[in-house]
């Protein structure tokens, strides 16, 4: 079981102890530089991790790993029982499971905030095209941009791009969630309609990872933040833990630097 | 604090006299400087010296299109267009035979009806595949004939327009796909298949079209088994398409590298495969920013086509030079190249001004 779980610390709702992301002993480099070190990594279904830690210390390149966007060399990944390898078909079968919601949006900028959404359920899933229209529409009200379905991804701003592609990832029914960062690139007026949409998910009990340096968040969201340090898991913690009494001095180290400036 | 605050309801004044109507243009665009000034009087001078000469030939001297070539060698000082009269069937058809002649032209006709019809978007749909086979279909019946109590014409007839049109057309719509599979495994993840399109692409760029002709009419034959003969239309057309495919792939390469790593993540990312990336996401995409590149290759490669000349086929170059050697009519050149310039011109044109559209509508709405 997972660090914190062994800790004995509680997650803030009942999960139900399936497990779905089993990473162990994960390592990968960049020709000679080591950036993932040896992670171990379960994450049950509904759980919802926050991944924090300075720049360069592997976070994104580890959420990156689960989705195949990055290839490990050593250790094992397995993701709702599909193990990741070389095999092509496992990593599509995977990454239909596994949304994923980037930095820089990367909406497709020729085809409408509908067809972006309408796109893999209907070419992956092979879903009729009404379906998946009509599916896109509830999604896009969802996260409160229904009435953007037929401009061009150019025409929003950051924030409504970032809503945009969450409900894309949302459309092909994802067991997972991975956010790499997903405020980063927002100006700071629209951090807080893309993290209630966040929030929103959350209490659906949508499984999540997110990359992220909001640390508001992880507080009221997370069950569990995970500090990275160096291509290392340094801590895994319940967010009451890890903010008030954390315990390795990198961490310490690390939370003085972003909660005091 | 009110002393800061302008007075409503000023009138709306005319700008000052000099930065407005024809003569600041003149002065801000033509005489901005005391170099422009020279040259734009210069550039006047020139024009003034050569256009009036060049109308009355063109025009005010000229004889008409039912002039004799005796006519025009007694009074030379405009153009003969009693040349182009006499020639003209045999300029745009070749050596079709006469009576047969409807059926060129009509193969023109097909050629323009489906172009025109492909600038459509709305027409951008895998049927139109069908069409573009059944217009193929009919050209080849109207060219060859055989069929449908229609005389068998061999395609060493075949000449002038058409076979422009038929060189270029065939050679770069099956260039076409070809270059992006050549693009696309440029850039493949797979060594031996990386390895192939570059060398291919390369070895076909690094040596002269002409060469690749003689190559493809001379050479070709010397390799093939006794007996086996490869029809000198279809060589020249292969060698075309090879030529086109090399260049082309490289323009559409352009395109590639032009998007961003963050597509192809987000794709990856939704579970697409790899051709349904390409085709959905990334093609798209990087088609529309090649389009320059891409026209710019289209419209050499439809002047291109006059170097079969050279292995002896008659393209429209070569009939108007064929025309040109005809006794009665020899020395008449300048009259002969004016009008086929002016059949390229149209064509290439037409392409220029259809790419500039096909831009702008491609990049309306979706950039900011």
């Amino acid at each position: 079981m997972s660090q914190a779980m062994s800790q004995g610390t509680k997650p803030k709702h009942t999960l139900s102890g399936e497990e779905i992301i089993r990473c162990t002993g994960v390592n990968k480099w960049y020709g000679e530089f080591h950036v993932l070190k040896n992670i171990n990594l379960n994450v049950q279904k509904g759980e919802r991790i926050v991944v924090c830690g300075p720049s360069g210390s592997g976070k994104s390149t580890m959420i990156r790993c689960l989705n195949r966007l990055e290839e490990h060399q050593k250790g094992t990944i397995v993701i709702d029982g599909i193990e990741l390898t070389n095999n092509l078909k496992n990593i599509e079968l995977v990454r239909r499971e596994v949304g994923m919601v980037f930095q820089h949006f990367n909406l497709f900028p020729h085809l409408t905030v509908l067809e972006n959404c309408t796109l893999a359920p209907i070419w992956v899933r092979k879903m009729p095209k009404a379906e998946a229209e009509e599916r896109a529409m509830s999604y896009l009200t969802r996260v409160r941009i229904a009435e953007q379905a037929r401009k061009y991804p150019g025409q929003l701003s950051g924030g409504q791009q970032q809503r945009v592609a969450i409900a894309r990832s949302l459309c092909m029914s994802p067991k997972v969630m991975l956010f790499d960062e997903p405020t980063s690139a927002l100006d700071p007026e629209m951090v807080k309609e893309v993290l209630d949409v966040m929030i929103g998910l959350a209490e659906d009990g949508m499984t999540m990872l997110c990359v992220t340096h909001e640390m508001g968040f992880a507080k009221s969201v997370a069950d569990r933040v995970i500090f990275m340090d160096r291509g290392e898991i340094v801590e895994q913690d319940t967010p009451d833990e890890f903010f008030s009494n954390p315990k390795s001095d990198r961490t310490r180290l690390f939370l003085s630097q972003i909660l005091n400036h | 604090m009110t002393d800061n605050v302008q007075s409503v309801g000023l009138p709306d004044e005319r700008p000052p006299a000099n930065t407005v109507g024809p003569i600041a243009w003149l002065r801000s665009n033509l005489f901005n400087s005391w170099y422009n000034a020279i040259l734009t009087i210069l550039v006047l001078a020139l024009l003034v010296s050569a256009i009036p000469p060049f109308v009355g030939w063109l025009l005010v001297n000229a004889h008409g299109f039912d002039s004799t070539s005796t006519v025009c060698r007694q009074d030379a000082g405009g153009a003969c267009w009693g040349f182009i009269g006499e020639k003209l069937r045999f300029i745009m058809f070749g050596m079709f035979p006469w009576d047969e002649q409807w059926r060129p032209l009509l193969t023109i006709c097909v050629f323009i009806a489906l172009l025109v019809a492909s600038c459509d978007r709305r027409f951008w749909k895998p049927w139109f595949g069908l069409v573009w086979a059944a217009g193929l279909t009919l050209v080849a019946i109207l060219m060859w004939g055989g069929v449908f109590g229609l005389t068998y014409v061999e395609n060493t007839l075949w000449g002038g327009l058409p076979l422009t049109i038929i060189l270029s057309v065939i050679g770069l719509a099956v260039a076409f796909p070809v270059s992006i599979l050549l693009a696309l495994g440029r850039r493949s993840d797979m060594p031996a298949v990386k390895v192939l399109c570059v060398t291919y692409i390369e070895l076909i760029r690094g040596v002269p079209l002409i060469s690749l002709l003689f190559m493809a009419s001379v050479m070709l034959p010397l390799f093939l088994p006794n007996g086996v003969s490869v029809d000198k239309l279809l060589r020249a057309q292969i060698a075309f398409i090879m030529f086109a495919a090399a260049y082309m792939a490289e323009a559409i390469r352009g395109g590639l590298q032009a998007i961003p790593k963050g597509q192809y993540e987000a794709a990856d990312g939704l579970g697409l495969s790899y051709w349904q990336k390409m085709r959905k996401i990334i093609l798209p995409q990087a088609l529309a920013i090649a389009i320059p590149p891409l026209v710019n290759t289209f419209i050499s490669f439809f002047k291109d086509t006059s170097l079969v000349i050279i292995i002896g086929l008659y393209d429209l170059l070569g009939t108007a030079k064929a025309a040109l050697s005809d006794p009665s009519w020899r020395g008449f050149y300048r009259e002969a190249y004016l009008f086929i310039g002016v059949i390229y011109w149209i064509f290439c044109f037409s392409m220029s001004k259809y790419s500039q559209k096909l831009e702008r509508d491609l990049n309306r709405g979706h950039r900011r």
